[in-house]
């Protein structure tokens, strides 16, 4: 098996060189050779491997216990947090270019196009995405009670898809791109992804089909609903042809109005199947987890889960209200965005009511406010998406500022909260410490990030509906009132506002990253010691 | 895994029976309100596609019984908008320019149209308050190179300044060192002489030698006293208002190289109605004459 994962190496390493020799633009040739290097990387970590004669661990331990695969988790905990940290910070500088555009450096490498995807993919998919693979090996294991399947696997899983981000980051800013919000890598890095993908799926079925519990944990059912969507929305909306197999750029298979629908069909169920189902999937386990309390209704699990899946899919078209798209589409895609407003709903009944009888847990343990307050954002993002897909309310909002208050509450609410609560606690669990470093630190985290979130979603419901009253605004005589630099100049102080709150929410990463560390050097804050809320699978000695 | 049903001691509610590493699950009922709710949104969307464009066929769509399009609402709103104006627009080509500023229902009408056509379309080299910008003349002030009566200014705007339309007003500052016409001392010299109309120069050697130049090469277009020639577009230079800057490097650059920009015709672009518009609401600005 070791010898056919080395097969692999030398093939890419041929591919590799062959990529960077053939190139017919300089940022092929780079990426080609980026390429070989991590080959040849992945070549020598198996050589060595070898050599330290370490055989594919056995799948139970001597007690009798599952044998669970941590290792790859704690390597997930270290890119996810380096991610969470690297994608706030380039967040952080485009909310200041928008606030003073002399930040650009009027560079094409540090101009605000090149980063704002780089932005939007170092939070959603090198943050979001670690933190999705990582949780899901590791809820996938304890509630199949099974060792993670693959050897050597998920390892690929892991770096394959830290390769994939260098590759994306490094080609945006070099201008790589194929200009389709949320999917701007190039054909032969969607390639690359797609490969990864394919091995993530097949490792985490084949850890449900070793599993020793006989029903699968309603986690686990999310989690598999955004890999294989994840999959399917990849592949359709970057079907392109290659100008070169050598070159960088490529064109997409559709044109049009059909381009726009498939890259929203696509961009809305990247929302809803990456950062909705994926991260219900670690609600599911983390919540009942930290406060130790029966998930509240398996029924409304099932039904919300099924309903979410089925309704999802149609959403998209309300990105393109009042576009070239037919009216019966962006009538479809309004409606079954409003049937989803219940059944999205439905996770966060779940989530909350989990606490009946642990509510007092609030108050004593702030892991568990993170988490409790994701839940509360996700409840109110997805009330406010169905509003906004409205059509007559979507006359305002599209195109605003709202938009981005809309996404960021989602974002850092409910995507980064939910993370954040995850990562308090795997990290005593996974570095075999009776509890954080500190409390304190997290409660200092969930302030300062909560007002950060505040001042940066209301900076933007304030500035979305200035900007779309001031578009739409006629005087008497039926003229426009405003010219669009007049609204550009409106913006400006809630520009600063969101600035500051991204600054704020950053500050608080940095808080949670020193707490982590100390936790898995094993400190105890002194302040704190016997007053720390336990890791309760600390006792269970696991 | 036990038959016997096991209940969950705070809620008194029953559980599945399942375990996962720990967490188990409850079978509390879906709540009532929420599955009631979630009813309502699947009635109102039936409901809207009745009544709504909302299913594709074959190679047409269910198009609903309020009939219903976008592209007919937008054409309605377009309808109403321009009926609404009709009048006044009408009114503001049939009248004269200089005559609107009686009417002042239609003055008024003319300046609010103005100020937003000038937004869209002369705000990016104007600026939005029309202060200009250095090779974009400021418009609220009473210097005006090619005249600010409102016939003359509605005659640039409709066919713009070195532009491609025939009847475009023309006037050429020549490059006098690319074309050989003067050499490097001769345009130092009468740069000097420029600047000497509206500040004090040192050098008044080269301001002696500099007018000698000056009458020779530029008075023909400038005018004998430096006043300019409104008929060739050629600036006042003895004011303290400046095109491109008031630096010797620039003045020195204007003569060297020329300078022939280009304000764009707009009559194939805006209506007439929108040109007389713009020409009152320019004329407004407070230089008018």
């Amino acid at each position: 098996m070791n010898l056919l994962w080395l097969a692999f190496t030398i093939v890419g390493v041929l591919t590799g060189v062959l990529l960077s020799a053939k190139a017919v633009d300089p940022n092929m040739m780079l990426h080609g050779m980026m390429f070989t290097l991590a080959s040849i990387l992945s070549a020598f970590a198996l050589i060595a491997r070898h050599y330290r004669n370490a055989s594919a661990p056995s799948l139970a331990s001597e007690n009798g216990s599952v044998n669970y695969n941590t290792e790859i988790l704690k390597a997930g905990v270290i890119a996810s947090a380096f991610w969470g940290i690297a994608g706030f910070a380039v967040g952080l500088v485009i909310a200041l270019q928008l606030a003073f555009p002399a930040l650009n450096f009027d560079l094409p490498w540090t101009n605000f196009g090149r980063l704002r995807p780089l932005h939007t993919s170092a939070v959603i998919f090198a943050f979001g995405g670690n933190i999705l693979i990582m949780t899901s090996f590791h809820v996938v294991q304890r509630t199949c009670r099974a060792r993670l399947a693959g050897d050597i696997a998920p390892w690929f899983v892991f770096w394959g898809y830290q390769l994939f981000i260098v590759l994306a980051a490094t080609g945006y800013l070099l201008g790589v791109t194929q200009s389709k919000e949320y999917a701007e890598p190039e054909w032969y890095v969607d390639i690359w992804l797609t490969l990864v993908w394919v091995v993530y799926l097949l490792v985490f079925l084949a850890t449900l089909w070793r599993r020793q519990e006989k029903h699968i944990y309603v986690a686990n059912w999310f989690y598999l609903a955004f890999i294989v969507t994840i999959a399917m929305l990849h592949v359709v909306n970057n079907l392109s042809v290659p100008v070169s197999f050598a070159g960088v750029k490529s064109y997409s298979l559709f044109a049009g109005v059909q381009s726009a629908l498939t890259q929203w069909w696509y961009g809305h169920n990247a929302v809803g199947f990456f950062l909705t189902a994926g991260f219900l999937g670690i609600m599911y386990y983390y919540i009942p987890k930290r406060v130790n309390r029966p998930v509240y209704s398996y029924r409304l699990s099932i039904i919300h889960f099924w309903s979410l899946i089925f309704l999802y899919i149609w959403a998209g078209p309300h990105h393109l209200h009042y576009t070239a798209l037919p009216d019966w589409a962006q009538t479809l895609g309004m409606t079954f965005s409003v049937m989803l407003w219940m059944p999205s709903w439905g996770g966060m009944i779940n989530g909350l009511m989990t606490l009946s009888g642990a509510w007092d847990k609030l108050r004593t343990d702030p892991v568990v406010r993170f988490l409790v307050t994701s839940v509360a954002f996700y409840g109110m993002s997805t009330f406010e998406g169905p509003l906004m897909s409205i059509k007559a309310v979507n006359a305002l909002s599209h195109y605003t500022d709202w938009t981005i208050g809309h996404v960021h509450s989602g974002a850092l609410g409910w995507v980064a909260y939910i993370s954040f609560g995850a990562l308090y606690f795997m990290v005593p669990v996974l570095w075999k410490r009776k509890s954080l470093y500190s409390d304190a630190l997290v409660n200092l985290h969930f302030w300062i990030s909560t007002v950060g979130i505040l001042l940066y979603i209301t900076a933007m419901w304030v500035s979305g509906i200035l900007q779309g009253l001031m578009w739409r605004a006629y005087d008497a005589f039926g003229f426009l009132e405003y010219s669009f630099s007049e609204t550009v100049e409106a913006m400006h102080p809630f520009y600063v506002i969101r600035a500051l709150g991204g600054l704020l929410f950053l500050i608080g990463a940095l808080i949670m990253i020193y707490n982590l560390w100390r936790t898995a050097r094993g400190d105890v804050r002194e302040k704190e010691a016997g007053k720390l809320v336990p890791n309760l699978e600390y006792a269970g000695a696991r | 895994m036990s038959k016997e049903v096991e209940k969950d001691d705070v809620t008194g509610t029953e559980t599945t029976g399942h375990e996962w590493d720990g967490i188990k699950e409850l079978d509390t009922p879906m709540p009532r309100w929420w599955l009631w709710t979630m009813y309502g949104t699947i009635i109102w969307s039936i409901g809207y596609w009745i009544v709504m464009p909302a299913w594709p066929l074959v190679s047409s769509y269910t198009e609903g019984f309020l009939g219903y399009s976008s592209r007919g609402a937008l054409e309605q709103e377009l309808e109403e908008a321009n009926e609404a104006q009709a009048g006044d627009r009408a009114a503001l080509v049939t009248t004269e320019l200089e005559d609107i500023k009686n009417n002042d229902q239609l003055y008024q009408f003319a300046l609010r149209g103005g100020k937003s056509a000038f937004a869209v379309n002369c705000s990016q080299c104007h600026g939005s308050g029309a202060a200009g910008a250095p090779g974009f003349p400021n418009l609220n002030d009473d210097d005006w190179l090619w005249g600010g009566s409102v016939d003359q200014i509605y005659e640039t705007i409709k066919y713009g300044i070195r532009s491609d339309h025939d009847d475009t007003r023309i006037g050429e500052m020549p490059a006098f060192l690319t074309n050989e016409m003067l050499d490097r001392s001769q345009i130092n010299d009468v740069t000097e002489y420029v600047l000497s109309l509206s500040d004090t120069r040192e050098d008044k050697e080269a301001v002696a030698r500099g007018e000698v130049v000056f009458q020779e090469n530029c008075a023909s277009c400038h005018g004998e006293n430096a006043k300019g020639n409104r008929e060739f577009g050629a600036p006042n230079l003895t004011d303290a208002i400046w095109f491109y800057g008031k630096d010797k490097d620039v003045i020195l650059r204007t003569i060297s190289r020329g300078r022939n920009n280009v304000m764009p015709a707009w009559v194939d672009r805006l209506d007439d109605a929108t040109i007389r518009q713009l020409a009152l609401y320019v004329h407004s600005l407070g230089g008018g004459e």
